[in-house]
């Protein structure tokens, strides 16, 4: 026993004095006040537990060599307890408890406080990726990849839309599991799940769901961008302007005719707007991808400013600026754009989404699969990734 | 209900010890066959668990690893939890209860022998059920918690969460029988003067354990229920979009589950709480105060479920009260561990392998009690929640608890069961390498979890960076599963060669070590008179118990006959619950009429009735 003792003193201290950098999901790197508080916590309790811990091992080392049994060891004298060291070792223990108590629950409820003026954003968890809804900035849509600002206390809003799911960004503070909505009646409130907090760095800080989800549970990665105010503003201005089409009245028209959805009303309005300095031409392979996009993808994922109608899927708005796809799984190119269009569920099992070959959805409701060629997806692929 | 206590025939009873041969065994209603039969085949689940365990490891030694894929992981590591509580940890110590309890309170049997038949039948079979879903590709795949929604058909359409609703179902009832046994053998069948306080401790424990069985499980089958209506009626218990909650689920699971904890660990505690002073030379320190915690775990276990869900939202409240009495309940557990050291301080210790194995769960499940004291912590826990940590943690909890304490029990009463003892070096190689493995195993996995990585996780990515702690878990893990094959080629050796045991190889002071190694069939031949807690070192009170307990009888006393009906109801409840899943209202009648019918033939067998003669 006593061989180890040392060694694990050393680990412990390298469980208090891990870098972040090192280790981009680290619970003990906190970066905003709720994970502030829970990592002092966790010290206090860290340093008691070890208190504790090498206490007893000490005593037992020591009972262990000094009542070991010798060849002139007489018959131990039977003693059959002391109550005084019974309630010793029952109040002492229990005064530590308490001491872990009063900071514990302090901390549950100054945790689960709700900030008087916040930016809420609205947290879904799907099988295998994540919403990202602003319902306070004009119920702006984005995945996978959370924006906020730094500096700025942030309300999220959880809740699932299939099965029970846990939101995780180590760095940012504990989890919070994604309940399915339950219906209520009339006058209840439905019930969210709240994490409250105030970055304090900016930086990328990665996370993942740490609820079992189903097949591709450990494939649900989180990104989190915490940006300044001014680049969170910009951002989200992006996101609203989207990426309107740039292309001719007619070239519209040929569109409509061809059976695809019309370009929504704001490519329309640029349009119509900007006569006086035309606008670049675009690209023959942005436009095709898109009608790719419209003909194909546009019934579950949105682009804003191109089609808004999917709402099942992720939102692609500024998609080329992800610095990873299919929920933090994949590096963000054309390449595995289009390994992850053309083949899912080898990258993803269970993403309901169709490849070339497999069918998509979930029973009964079963969608075909993909009507493209191999080219065409490297078309689509092309067009998303240009979207910034 | 008075079987051991009946008093001797006049006629000369038939004999039925020697029986040897399958049937025997399969009509046996003798605590000390069922034991071992328990002991066997939770030996062969941990075999499998095992090695479930080691494909997990194996898939996880690298970051992105394609081993297996994510479908036959999940499988992987609902089984790997399933099998080691349900298959392993529980009938292991049940095997334990069945041999030694009626032993340690002077009883010639349990209170219903062919009860405790069907009990061990019915486990047999749940456990062969549970496993035949691999052979049919859909093996349970939701781990051993089942969260609703994803249990329900939308989510998990095909036979794998069927097969894991009704193999629980079927496992249960075992469970329950044998708490009502148990409760009622150690109520009922003392021997003259074994007064509840002068029991040995691992016999108190079995008793605590068993109220726990029998009221912990109940409330697991009626979430299994109500699952079941919800995937074969469509009824929506646990679907929130029709109104249904899954949080439910959680609560009904973990009012069993924590309790279900406790059910496993209270047995090892009573197995190093007789262990312990035996090789002390000393009485267990402060006994009573050891009972009373063992009783206050067993109540207050009932008060923390919810400790389990700090993530789900509970409110600030529902925390801290939760906070509060998980933090109270460490109390009474450290009680405990401070209780067995005192035991040993100024005793005479010899290491014996057994020893070795409680000193072992005395050091290493400290370090569980105390990462569970930082789980406790709501806020902390929100971090630590579904992580490795949490898997390290509940290791050293369940190994450095649960599996050291009954490896102790199995170097202890060994040379009882079979008149010969454990190779004492090949013991102690057991023991170092044990410890090693486990602890290169799931240390790491503090450091895993950590470090962001979640628990049932198919894979991780490399930029997590927490490849070299898996590693390590992997080797070690190889390394554990290496040190069990020790302990089976000891057993297979000290089997054929192991040095004659005597009947009190340790010195012990408790009833068990009064009769010959191994017991004849009635254990004792006359009861025997109980004076104090260590009757054994009482020089006096030994000499007069052993005039009894070591005395071949004239006539040996009547013991209950064999019987097959047993094994038929088993049969007959195990398919009704399997038939389940045709998901026809009227197939599983049939398996009900079948059971029936063993019912009813069982009823009107006279448990005493003389054989034909032979």
């Amino acid at each position: 026993m006593k061989s180890v003792r040392l060694p694990l003193g050393l680990l412990g201290l390298a469980l208090l004095t891990a870098c972040a950098g090192e280790y981009p999901q680290s619970s003990i790197s906190p970066t905003t006040d709720f994970a502030d508080t829970i990592h002092g916590l966790y010290v206090t309790i860290f340093w008691w537990t070890m208190l504790i811990l090498t206490g007893v091992w000490i005593v037992l080392a020591y009972i262990l060599v000094k009542f070991r049994e010798r060849p002139d060891s007489p018959k131990p004298k039977q003693i059959h307890g002391h109550l005084g060291m019974e309630i010793a070792w029952t109040i002492g223990p229990a005064l530590i408890v308490v001491a872990i108590a009063i900071p514990t629950i302090q901390a549950v409820f100054a945790t689960q406080e709700v900030p008087e003026e916040s930016l809420v954003v609205e947290v879904i968890g799907h099988q295998y990726w994540w919403e990202f809804r602003y319902p306070e900035n004009g119920g702006l849509v984005t995945a996978n990849e959370l924006h906020i600002p730094m500096g700025t206390p942030v309300s999220l809003r959880i809740h699932s839309d299939d099965v029970i799911h846990s939101f995780w960004v180590p760095q940012l503070g504990g989890k919070r599991d994604a309940n399915p909505l339950r219906q209520v009646p009339e006058g209840q409130d439905l019930k969210y799940n709240w994490i409250h907090f105030t970055a304090q760095e900016t930086g990328t800080f990665m996370g993942q769901c740490a609820e079992f989800c189903g097949d591709s549970h450990s494939l649900m990665g989180i990104r989190v961008i915490v940006e300044t105010q001014e680049e969170f503003d910009a951002w989200l201005g992006d996101l609203a302007a989207g990426h309107p089409q740039t292309v001719t009245q007619s070239q519209a028209l040929n569109a409509t005719t061809e059976g695809l959805p019309a370009p929504t009303a704001p490519a329309l309005a640029q349009e119509e707007t900007g006569q006086e300095e035309a606008p670049p031409a675009e690209d023959p392979g942005t436009v095709e991808g898109r009608n790719l996009f419209l003909a194909n993808c546009s019934a579950c994922h949105a682009i804003n400013g191109v089609s808004e109608a999917g709402v099942i899927a992720p939102n692609l708005t500024l998609l080329g600026r992800r610095s990873s796809i299919a929920a933090g799984l994949l590096e963000n190119n054309v390449d595995n754009l289009v390994r992850w269009i053309g083949d899912p569920q080898s990258v993803k099992p269970g993403a309901l989404m169709p490849g070339l070959e497999y069918q998509g959805g979930r029973p009964p409701v079963v969608w075909p699969a993909f009507n493209l060629t191999p080219d065409q997806v490297r078309t689509v692929a092309n067009y998303l990734y240009s979207l910034r | 209900m008075s079987v051991s206590t009946a008093p001797a025939p006049a006629t000369s009873p038939e004999t039925h010890h020697e029986d040897t041969g399958l049937w025997s065994w399969i009509t046996t209603v003798d605590h000390k066959r069922i034991g071992i039969m328990y002991f066997v085949t939770s030996l062969f689940f941990l075999g499998v668990g095992g090695i479930e365990a080691l494909i997990i490891r194996l898939q996880l030694f690298s970051p992105e690893n394609q081993l297996i894929s994510a479908q036959v992981y999940n499988q992987l590591f609902t089984m790997h939890g399933t099998t080691m509580i349900f298959l392993v940890a529980m009938p292991q110590a049940v095997a334990f209860f069945n041999y030694i309890v009626p032993l340690q309170i002077g009883a010639r049997d349990v209170a219903f022998p062919r009860l405790n038949a069907l009990s061990y039948w019915i486990y047999l079979f749940g456990a062969i059920y549970l496993n035949v879903s691999w052979f049919v590709g859909a093996a349970p795949n939701t781990s051993w918690v089942g969260y609703a929604n994803l249990t329900s058909t939308q989510f998990s359409p095909g036979l794998n969460v069927d097969f894991w609703v009704l193999g629980l179902s079927i496992l249960g009832v075992s469970s329950i029988m044998g708490g009502v046994n148990f409760i009622t053998t150690i109520i009922n069948l003392r021997a003259p003067g074994m007064k509840l306080m002068r029991m040995p401790l691992f016999t108190w424990m079995t008793f605590v354990t068993s109220f726990l069985l029998v009221t912990a499980l109940p409330v697991i089958a009626v979430a299994l229920i109500l699952l079941a209506f919800d995937r074969f009626f469509a009824t929506n218990f646990f679907v929130a979009s029709a109104g249904g909650d899954p949080v439910l689920w959680q609560h009904l699971f973990w009012i069993f589950g924590h309790p279900e904890v406790y059910i496993l660990v209270l047995p090892a505690f009573g197995v190093i709480s007789d262990v312990i002073p035996a090789f002390s030379r000393k009485p267990l320190f402060g006994y009573p105060v050891v009972v009373y915690a063992g009783v206050l775990i067993g109540f207050i276990g009932w008060g923390v479920w919810s400790h389990h869900m700090f993530t789900s939202g509970l409110g600030p409240i529902a925390d801290s009260f939760f906070v509060a009495s998980t933090m109270i309940i460490a109390i009474p557990t450290g009680v405990k561990i401070f209780n067995w050291m005192a035991t040993m301080w100024g005793g005479a210790i010899r290491f014996t392998t057994a020893m070795m194995f409680a000193v072992g769960l005395v050091a290493l499940f400290t370090v569980g009690g105390l990462s569970g004291i930082m789980h406790s912590s709501a806020p902390v826990d929100l971090q630590q929640h579904d992580s490795y940590f949490v898997v390290a943690h509940f290791h050293y909890v369940i190994v450095g608890g649960i599996l050291l304490g009954m490896f102790s029990g199995v170097y202890y009463w060994f040379p009882k069961v079979t008149g010969r003892l454990l190779d004492e070096k090949l013991g102690k190689l057991h023991f170092w390498s044990t410890i090693i493995g486990f602890n290169l195993t799931f240390f790491p996995m503090h450091f895993s979890g950590m470090y962001g990585m979640p628990r049932r996780t198919w894979t991780y990515r490399a930029e997590l960076n927490v490849e070299i702690y898996n590693q390590l878990s992997t080797v070690g893990a190889f390394f554990l599963g290496a040190s069990t094959l020790l302990l089976l080629w000891n057993i297979w050796k000290s089997l054929k060669s192991g040095e004659k045991a005597g009947h009190n190889p340790w010195g012990a002071p408790t009833l068990e070590w009064s009769i010959p190694s191994p017991p004849h069939h009635y254990n004792f031949p006359a009861l025997p008179e109980v004076r104090s807690r260590e009757p054994l070192w009482n020089d006096d009170e030994r000499a007069a118990i052993e005039a009894v307990t070591l005395h071949e009888p004239a006539t040996e006393p009547e013991m209950p006959n064999p019987s097959f009906w047993p094994i038929v109801v088993a049969f007959g409840i195990t398919i009704t619950w399997a038939l389940v899943m045709t998901g026809i209202w009227w197939v599983p009648l049939l398996g009900l009429a079948f059971t029936a019918l063993g019912v009813y033939a069982w009823a009107f067998e006279d448990p005493f009735k003389k054989k034909a003669a032979h």
